[in-house]
């Protein structure tokens, strides 16, 4: 059994540094034209940067190109790609489909991973796109533990798991903060609001807060809770998951870091000195992320054991 | 307003007189097979239903194979086809009993179905070749190269994502040669559809597996986290944080989206009543009917669109059709109001000679009231209900039972499955 990768995400250049020695094996970077809610903006230029960064400890850099696209952003996909396939970046990140066409069409060899996020929920699919082209497949968050498993188990490619931070359960191409202010005749107040990232929804009925922003891409909605899997990877590490991901949108840079490096620790007490190793480590971990928890971000295990009906 | 361009490829001159030779299919929802039945005989050219798997609305009344058989015998008397949507996105315990699913919907003679899901595709291709494809819009497709992509896989159909718009649309279909289904009419996903799980989080109900229990429409109160401090951004006796959208309508845009060339015009609804179907279609029949028989004297009738909010209990909108709509196309603060009129009655029999009508009560009426019917034969009309009489024969006030039959003198013409409807005070 080999190590699974741990994916994080940088808030910036100088973050991957601190990444790096807090023990993450691959980055998530981009921009929001062409990806979707990402911890840190990177302009092309800063890719490049980040890329010779991490290259040069032989570590990973992935590009989010998972954006819903409308046809006047596909010239500028196409220009974006050029540019990574230049750069060397490790993979492209996608959803929509037109990235795949443009890839095919641009002759860009950058591996692709798949991540449509909501949408990812069977090993059929992952196969599917694995047979186009795609060397990872990004599963939803909403799968049970056992629905994760079955699908490593039948699916022909890469397989990751998001393991820690929030969750993405709503995008709107509307301007839905916006039109609600302007509603409320107070349009002026949007405009500096465009970057206000500490914006909730509280639903009174089940007492959650809901973060909630806007960017290009229109609005979007997270998850009540963080969900935090670092006591319960054992099953994940038994089934040869490939990717562990920590999303750290809308997180600090130390709280990211911190976070990393308690990963760090737990993989590799696992596969360094054995599941007992682990077992006697993770609640020592757990409390020391619940120490360094935002107050308005209780943890929780996601989907993981949470059965949904229909 | 869009400026409309006409589109040469649809058009061809008569006689002197320019028609539109590409109609688009008017395509209808239909919960159970009475609303089939309606939705085709008020002039839908296909329908789509659900069947007892693999759909998303879980709640509506949906086919079994052998409703699905007489539905579609029904819909062929009429030259219309049917359409199952199978739009789930399968969890690993779904994906059992699909082949033969699949197999059983081509063998009563189904045209399409509607899919989201790579596996419900492939497996499709596989077992039922005869059925064709339609990308469900829960794969939120929208730019032309995704549309392309989907060409290159072998799919008849693609239906949009609900935010394109209408020059997106004519991109799309001049740089793509594939079927294009739009939504036209009827309520609408706030979010892009596929890409929202609120019910998951909220009420462990998948809404990918057709749980959706419209957390949208919800109120919420928006609050500002300064420094770990809970700022509220609203004061007291301001509305509520809200996301819903008002319904869509493009009645007004009919001859816009004709000329774009779209090939199916979709209205959305499997939960709406008889009376609802009825009247959204056969009103969009008529502007479709009346644009491709003449473009160039066309003009919407002030009574297609006054019939066409009696059934409404939503405020409606262009969504992104004509580009980024504002907060006005969202609801805020206020709940539905109630329809303005009610169906009150469904014809059985109209006897010319004693102008006799005998009618299925769908709705409390008495005399005195003022009704108004309509049909797919007949101009709607509104008259005052005079004495009415039971199945007995006797007279009575009120007709007050459910599904009753009764009778009373109407002086215009009616036809089978007419209705009648009853305006709300």
């Amino acid at each position: 059994m080999s190590k699974p990768e741990l994916l994080v995400t940088p808030k910036s250049v100088d973050h991957i540094k601190a990444l790096l020695s807090a023990g993450a094996d691959a980055f998530v970077i981009g921009e929001q034209q062409f990806g979707l809610r990402l911890a840190g903006e990177f302009t092309v230029q800063q890719v490049k940067e980040a890329t010779e960064l991490v290259h040069a400890s032989n570590k990973k850099v992935y590009v989010a190109v998972n954006a819903l696209f409308h046809n006047d952003r596909l010239d500028a996909l196409d220009v974006y790609l050029k540019e990574m396939q230049k750069i060397g970046v490790d993979a492209i990140i996608f959803g929509d489909p037109a990235v795949l066409v443009a890839v095919r069409e641009l002759g860009i060899t950058i591996p692709l991973h798949w991540n449509p996020e909501t949408t990812a929920t069977n090993w059929f699919q992952a196969n599917y796109w694995a047979e186009r082209g795609a060397k990872r497949a990004v599963l939803a968050r909403e799968l049970s533990l056992d629905e994760i498993v079955e699908i490593k188990e039948n699916s022909k490619s890469e397989i990751e798991v998001q393991v820690h931070g929030m969750t993405c359960m709503f995008q709107s191409k509307r301007k839905l903060l916006g039109n609600y202010f302007l509603y409320r005749g107070e349009a002026m107040e949007i405009e500096n609001r465009k970057e206000n990232k500490n914006m909730f929804l509280h639903d009174k009925e089940r007492k959650n807060k809901y973060p909630i922003y806007e960017d290009l891409n229109g609005t979007h909605i997270f998850s009540p809770n963080d969900m935090c899997l670092i006591d319960e990877l054992t099953e994940l590490f038994e089934a040869g998951i490939d990717t562990l991901k920590f999303d750290g949108v809308l997180q600090t840079e130390e709280y990211i870091t911190t976070v990393t490096n308690i990963y760090r620790q737990a993989i590799d007490a696992y596969f360094d000195q054995g599941e007992d190793a682990y077992e006697d480590l993770k609640d020592d971990l757990l409390e020391k992320i619940e120490g360094i928890q935002p107050p308005l971000r209780p943890l929780d295990t996601g989907f993981v054991f949470k059965e949904t009906v229909y | 307003m869009l400026q409309l361009i006409q589109n040469d490829k649809i058009r061809e001159t008569v006689n002197g007189k320019t028609v539109i030779t590409k109609k688009p299919e008017l395509l209808a929802p239909a919960g159970s097979l009475e609303k089939l039945k309606v939705a085709v005989h008020y002039g839908a050219d296909a329908v789509f239903i659900g069947g007892q798997e693999f759909g998303l609305r879980s709640n509506a009344g949906n086919f079994s194979i052998e409703e699905m058989r007489e539905g579609v015998e029904f819909a062929q008397k009429y030259g219309a086809v049917v359409y199952v949507t199978t739009n789930i996105f399968a969890h690993n315990e779904n994906m059992s009993g699909l082949e033969e699913y699949l197999q059983a919907i081509e063998d009563v003679g189904v045209k399409g179905i509607i899919v989201a899901d790579p596996l419900i595709i492939e497996t499709c291709r596989r077992v039922a070749p005869k059925l064709e494809i339609h990308l469900s819009t829960q794969q939120s497709l929208s730019n032309w190269k995704a549309v392309k992509y989907w060409k290159q896989e072998g799919l008849h159909r693609v239906v949009l994502a609900r935010e394109v718009g209408a020059e997106e649309m004519r991109k799309m279909k001049e740089e793509v040669d594939i079927e294009i289904e739009a939504f036209v009419h009827g309520a609408m996903c706030i979010a892009y559809s596929g890409r929202c799980v609120l019910s998951n989080h909220m009420t462990a109900r998948d809404s990918n597996r057709g749980g959706c229990c419209q957390s949208c429409r919800w109120d919420y109160d928006l609050y500002e986290n300064v420094d770990g401090e809970e700022v509220a951004l609203f004061e007291e006796g301001d509305a509520p944080f809200a996301m819903s959208p008002k319904d869509l309508k493009l009645i007004e845009s009919i001859p816009h989206m004709i000329e774009l060339g779209i090939d199916s015009l979709k209205v959305e609804g499997r939960m709406k009543s008889i009376h609802y179907i009825a009247t959204v279609i056969s009103v969009y029949r008529k502007v479709i009917d009346a644009y491709c028989a003449d473009p160039e004297n066309f003009t919407i009738k002030k009574e297609w669109l006054e019939e066409l909010d009696r059934c409404a209990n939503r405020a409606a909108a262009s969504s992104f059709f004509e580009g980024e709509p504002s907060y006005k196309q969202q609801m805020f603060g206020f709940a539905p109001s109630k329809m303005k009129w009610d169906f009150a009655g469904l014809v059985l029999d109209y006897n010319e000679e004693t102008q006799m009508v005998t009618l299925q009560q769908r709705n409390y009426f008495k005399q005195g009231d003022t009704i108004e019917f309509f049909g797919p034969e007949i101009e709607s009309f509104k008259m005052e209900v005079g004495q009415i009489w039971n199945d007995k024969g006797e007279e009575i006030e009120v007709a007050n039972h459910p599904l009753q039959i009764v009778t009373f003198k109407v002086d215009r013409s009616l036809f089978k499955n007419n209705m009648m409807r009853k305006e709300n005070k």
